[in-house]
Parts: structure tokens; C-alpha cells; sequence
């Protein structure tokens, strides 16, 4: 009875806090909670009229049919292993990037480039799907036009699986290079210069002062950028994908992740129970590597916890 | 004159080469889409795509804006889906990491948590999708546009981090002076904040703008159609467009002669075009914005 009243107080002490923070938390749990709630969609058999509560259960007959048919193999393993080459591509050449950047003196030129590199990041998906499509698309494209310069037989680069694993890699390298360096860059600026001067007296050159002042520096920034990444190696970047690759389907051996998967299991083919199996097991194994991977940086180093 | 060391000269030679080279890398794409928008027709179906058009030509342009109706409602259809989720989103996030941030404030890390919590465990697609449509009713709705963006808890996290460096000591003497909670908020703390509402500001707005996603999923009318979703259906499907032209046109061999390829890259151009023209001033902000979420490690 004390405690209640107790409640009661604070609530009315915090009144318009709380009421700030209203919209908000309705927002979240609207959008966000009851879409959780929603899940055992998975276990059902969907059907409009009933809706999700009204269908019948089916227990894990939408699983059977994802699994059976290769699929959740085959995008899961383009999930992760696109994820995996994007994080160690892009890092390397964000860090690389920053470095060079840093150590430029010509304000000018420094921040001409700079701009030019984080144009990208603004142009959607869309776009870059128009811009591979010029670049590569064998009647007129950039490309064949090239090889053609030299007197090289023209490629049909659609019809090449392979070829997208490095134009994905590419392009979501291209997109995220100004983003990435601004992020690294702003971290090198963090360090204490007294360092590098003591280092420069005592005779180091500005590549040994890279090697052993800047990266070491570096490890937290890289560490955390690293883990949230990984946090999210079974989610692909649907936009991406979707737009580079579209409905092509002699690609999607090798481009296929589980994001675009479910969405044409959901519009295309009109199987909402494949679709929503396909994002229950998604859910699952981020929850699972997000927590993986916070408990070990937890072990490591408290203070780059992400919770 | 200090003579500039060996190393520094071998270091000067290789980062502005590799600079150079990546900036070039960075924008080739986006001129060969332009340079594409002014070349005829015929020079891209015979020479291809090039960074100088070999045929220099506005056709295209002047066909795609033959009847501007059709792109000028999609581009009213994203002002307006920007321009209104970019202001009640900016403002409930501010609000919200305002609160957050409040020490005296008990509850602040269960809400905290509360918000953390959706960027761990997800619904997923299919239950999310079943919400709008079924039970919230929002198929060829505009909110459908508007509200999957409104609210990150990624922005709310810079936000956060960016109003904790605001002394606490400015909340407790207003509060003592008798001001209420909301009213130190918009008083005292929005002035405060405007290097992080420009970046959260531009970061939705961005979001909004180049969205197509939410437009492929909810929105089946033509007529709503945000800018980039139009784009996305004219460049998977020029024939379409080509006969919406050509019959608005009224005569039926134009369509043959209509430059499919080069329009394609004037729409291209025609939809980024804003986002361009104010990426220098924006640019700023942004690499402010993502360092003070830098700092927050």
C-alpha cells in the first residue's frame, strides 16, 4: 500500500517528464513491441481475413518448407559472408583514408576531397542501381565500352554471379568510404599531439609514428565500430541489394541474402508464412550474436559494453 | 625555410596520390550519370556512357519535363513527407533525449532500456508489414511514408550524448526560478542544441528523402508516389513512362523515337538534384554530427 502510493507520488512529482516522453514510447511500442508480439506469425498459417491471432497454428511447418528447399543455407551464408567482407574492406580503407587525411596540411585540398568522398552517402539506392546498370550493362556500358577501347571482347557482366560479389563489395564501399573516415579521422584528431612531437624528437619517421602512435590509437575506435557491425552480420542491407540486383535471378546463388529473400517470399510469391519463418530466424541469431559478442567485449573491457 | 624531411616528402607523394585517386573513384559514377542526362540518344545507343557527352543534348530534359506533372507530384508527394516528418521527428526526438538526460529523473535508464531494447530484438519484416496494412489501415496512406522514419533510436543516442554535455547546473537554476519542465526544454535547451538538431535534422530528412522502401511497400497509387520510388519504377520500366509521355503527347511514333537511356539519367539527375545543391552547406553539420557521436564512444 506504501509502495503504491509511493508510485503514485512520483508519477505525479515526474508528470511532465513523463508526459514528454509519451510520444515516444507509444511511437516504440506500436511500431516496435507489438510487431514482437506479432511474431508467432511464424507458427502460423496467415491468412488476411483471420488475421494474425485468428489463423490456425501450424507449428514449424513455415520453417520445414525455408529450410528443405536450400534457401535459408544458401542466404545465410551470403548474409554473413557479405557482412564479413564488407566490415574488413571498408575498415581498411576508411582507416587508410583517414590516416593519409590526417596528415595532410593543405586545409584546402583536404577538405575538397573530403567532401567529394562523402558525396555518396547521399545518394540513395536507387541511384546506384541506375549507375551500376551504366556502368556494366552490356550494350552500352561504361565498361564494355572500355573494353571495347582496347579491342577487348565485350562481357555480359549480368549474367556473371560472381562478378557482383566484388561490384556489391564495391559499391557499398564506395557508399560508406566518407561516412567511415569522417568517424576514424575524428578519433586520430582525439590524440594527443605532444606524442607525436615527443616521437618526432626522439627520431621516429612518420611512417614509424603511424605504426606506433596512430593505429594503436585507433583499436577502441576500430573495436567498437567492428563489434556493431558484427552485432549485425545476419542483416543485410536490403536496399542495397535490392536495388543492385533486383529480381535477377540467375544472381541469386551468389547475391541472395536474407533480407531480399524475405521480402520476395512476402510480395512476390505471397508466402507470408516463408517470409515471416525467414525473419523469425533472422531475429533470433542477431539477438544471439549481439548478446555473443557483448558478453565477450564485457570479459575484455568494461567501457566498450554496448549495454 | 625548414627543409621538408625525406619521409614526409615519400608520405606528402604517396597520400595525395591515393587521395586523389579515391576522390576520383568517389564521383565518376555521379558524373557519368550526368554527362549520360545531356548526351542524345543515339551517341549513348552507338558510343555507350562516357564522363563528357560525345553529343551534346538537352532532349531528354525538355521530355522529361514535357509533362511536368508527373515528376512535380512526386516531388510534392517528398517535400511534404520530408518537410513534415523531418519537424515532428527532430522535435519528439529532442524531446525524448531531453528527458533522457535528466539525472534527477529516476526512471531514465529503464526508458533508456525501453528505447535500447528494439535495436536488439526485432519483430522482423512480416509482422510489421501485417500491422500497417491490417490493423493500422495504412495502405496509400501518407503516414506510411512518415511514420516507419520518424523516430531511430540511433538518433536519439546523438542526441542524447550531445545535450549530456549541457551543464545540469541550466535545468536546476531555471527549475528553482519555477519553470516547468517542458517549458526549460523549449526555452533554454533547444538554443542550446543546434549543432545536434541540424545533424539528427539532416539525418532523417536524408532518410526521408532518398526513401523508396516504404513507398514499395505500402503505396500502390500512382499518384502518391515519393520521388524515389518513381524513379525506381521509370527505371525498371521506361516503356511504361514512355507511353504515358507519347499519349499525353497524342501522337504514337514518338514513342519509338523517345530517348529511354538518356532520360533515365535526367530523372536520375532531376531527383538528386536538391540533395546536391545543398550538400555544401550540409556537409558540415553532418561531420560535426558524427563526431559528437564519436566522442560518446
Amino acid at each position: 500500500m506504501m509502495n503504491n502510493k509511493g508510485f503514485l507520488y512520483k508519477v505525479n512529482k515526474n508528470k511532465t517528464l513523463l508526459l514528454m516522453l509519451l510520444p515516444a514510447v507509444i511511437f516504440f511500442f506500436v511500431f516496435n513491441y507489438l510487431p514482437i508480439v506479432g511474431i508467432i506469425v511464424a507458427f502460423k498459417s496467415y491468412n488476411f481475413s483471420q488475421g494474425i491471432f485468428g489463423s490456425p497454428w501450424i507449428g514449424f511447418d513455415n520453417f520445414k518448407f525455408f529450410f528443405i528447399s536450400g534457401q535459408a543455407f544458401i542466404v545465410t551464408r551470403n548474409t554473413v559472408l557479405y557482412n564479413l567482407a564488407f566490415i574488413f574492406v571498408n575498415t581498411v580503407i576508411q582507416i587508410t583514408m583517414a590516416i593519409l587525411l590526417s596528415e595532410i596540411k593543405n586545409k584546402y585540398f583536404k577538405k575538397l576531397t573530403q567532401s567529394l568522398m562523402f558525396l555518396p552517402y547521399f545518394i540513395s539506392w536507387v541511384i546506384v542501381g541506375v549507375i551500376t546498370y551504366n556502368i556494366f550493362n552490356f550494350e552500352h556500358g561504361t565498361f564494355n565500352s572500355l573494353l571495347k577501347m582496347f579491342n577487348m571482347q565485350a562481357i555480359d557482366v549480368y549474367s556473371k554471379p560472381i562478378a557482383w560479389i566484388f561490384i556489391l563489395i564495391l559499391f557499398c564501399a564506395w557508399q560508406g568510404l566518407g561516412y567511415g573516415t569522417v568517424l576514424y579521422l575524428a578519433a586520430i584528431m582525439g590524440i594527443d599531439t605532444e606524442i607525436y612531437e615527443a616521437a618526432e624528437i626522439d627520431g621516429a619517421n612518420i611512417f614509424k609514428r603511424i605504426k606506433f602512435i596512430t593505429i594503436p590509437s585507433l583499436v577502441p575506435t576500430i573495436t567498437i565500430l567492428t563489434l556493431l557491425a558484427v552485432g549485425n552480420i545476419f542483416r543485410g542491407n536490403f536496399d542495397m541489394f535490392y536495388n543492385i540486383i533486383g529480381n535477377n535471378g540467375t544472381l541469386f546463388k551468389a547475391t541472395d541474402v536474407i533480407d531480399t529473400f524475405t521480402v520476395r517470399a512476402l510480395l512476390q510469391s505471397n508466402n507470408v508464412g516463408m517470409a515471416a519463418a525467414a525473419g523469425f530466424y533472422q531475429s533470433v541469431f542477431c539477438f544471439v550474436t549481439i548478446m555473443i559478442v557483448n558478453t565477450l567485449v564485457k570479459k575484455h573491457d568494461e567501457d566498450n559494453a554496448l549495454f | 625555410m625548414k627543409k621538408i624531411p625525406k619521409d614526409r616528402k615519400i608520405f606528402n607523394a604517396v597520400a595525395y596520390v591515393v587521395i586523389i585517386i579515391m576522390t576520383l573513384l568517389c564521383i565518376i559514377p555521379i558524373i557519368i550519370v550526368v554527362s549520360g542526362s545531356f548526351t542524345s540518344e543515339t551517341s549513348i545507343l552507338t558510343d555507350g556512357f562516357n564522363l563528357i557527352p560525345k553529343e551534346f543534348s538537352t532532349s531528354a530534359y525538355s521530355l522529361a519535363f514535357k509533362d511536368p506533372m508527373i515528376i512535380l507530384r512526386s516531388y510534392g508527394v517528398t517535400l511534404f513527407v520530408t518537410f513534415s516528418g523531418t519537424i515532428v521527428g527532430l522535435f519528439v526526438t529532442a524531446m525524448t533525449s531531453y528527458v533522457l538526460t535528466r539525472k534527477d529523473f529516476e526512471w531514465r535508464n529503464k526508458f533508456s532500456f525501453y528505447f535500447y531494447f528494439t535495436t536488439l530484438f526485432t519483430g522482423g519484416l512480416v509482422p510489421w508489414y501485417i500491422l500497417m496494412i491490417r490493423y493500422l489501415h495504412l495502405k496509400d496512406n501518407y503516414l506510411a511514408l512518415i511514420l516507419p522514419l520518424l523516430l531511430s533510436v540511433f538518433n536519439i543516442l546523438i542526441m542524447k550524448s550531445y545535450m549530456s554535455s549541457i551543464p545540469d547546473a541550466i535545468s536546476e537554476s531555471a527549475k528553482i526560478d519555477g519553470a516547468g519542465d517542458f517549458t526549460i526544454f523549449i526555452k533554454l535547451i533547444l538554443p542550446l542544441s543546434k549543432p545536434a538538431l541540424a545533424t539528427v535534422g539532416l539525418f532523417i530528412a536524408l532518410r526521408y528523402w532518398n526513401d523508396w522502401y516504404n513507398a514499395m511497400l505500402f503505396i500502390d497509387n500512382d499518384k502518391m508516389y515519393s520521388l524515389q520510388y518513381f524513379l525506381y519504377k521509370i527505371v525498371n520500366n521506361i516503356d511504361a513512362y514512355k507511353n504515358i509521355i507519347a499519349n499525353s503527347g497524342g501522337s504514337a511514333n514518338i514513342k519509338m523515337n523517345l530517348p529511354g537511356e538518356s532520360l533515365k539519367m535526367a530523372l536520375t539527375v532531376i531527383v538528386t538534384g536538391p540533395i546536391i545543391l545543398l550538400y555544401p552547406f550540409v556537409q558540415k553539420y553532418f561531420v560535426q554530427g558524427l563526431t559528437i557521436g564519436a566522442v560518446k564512444g
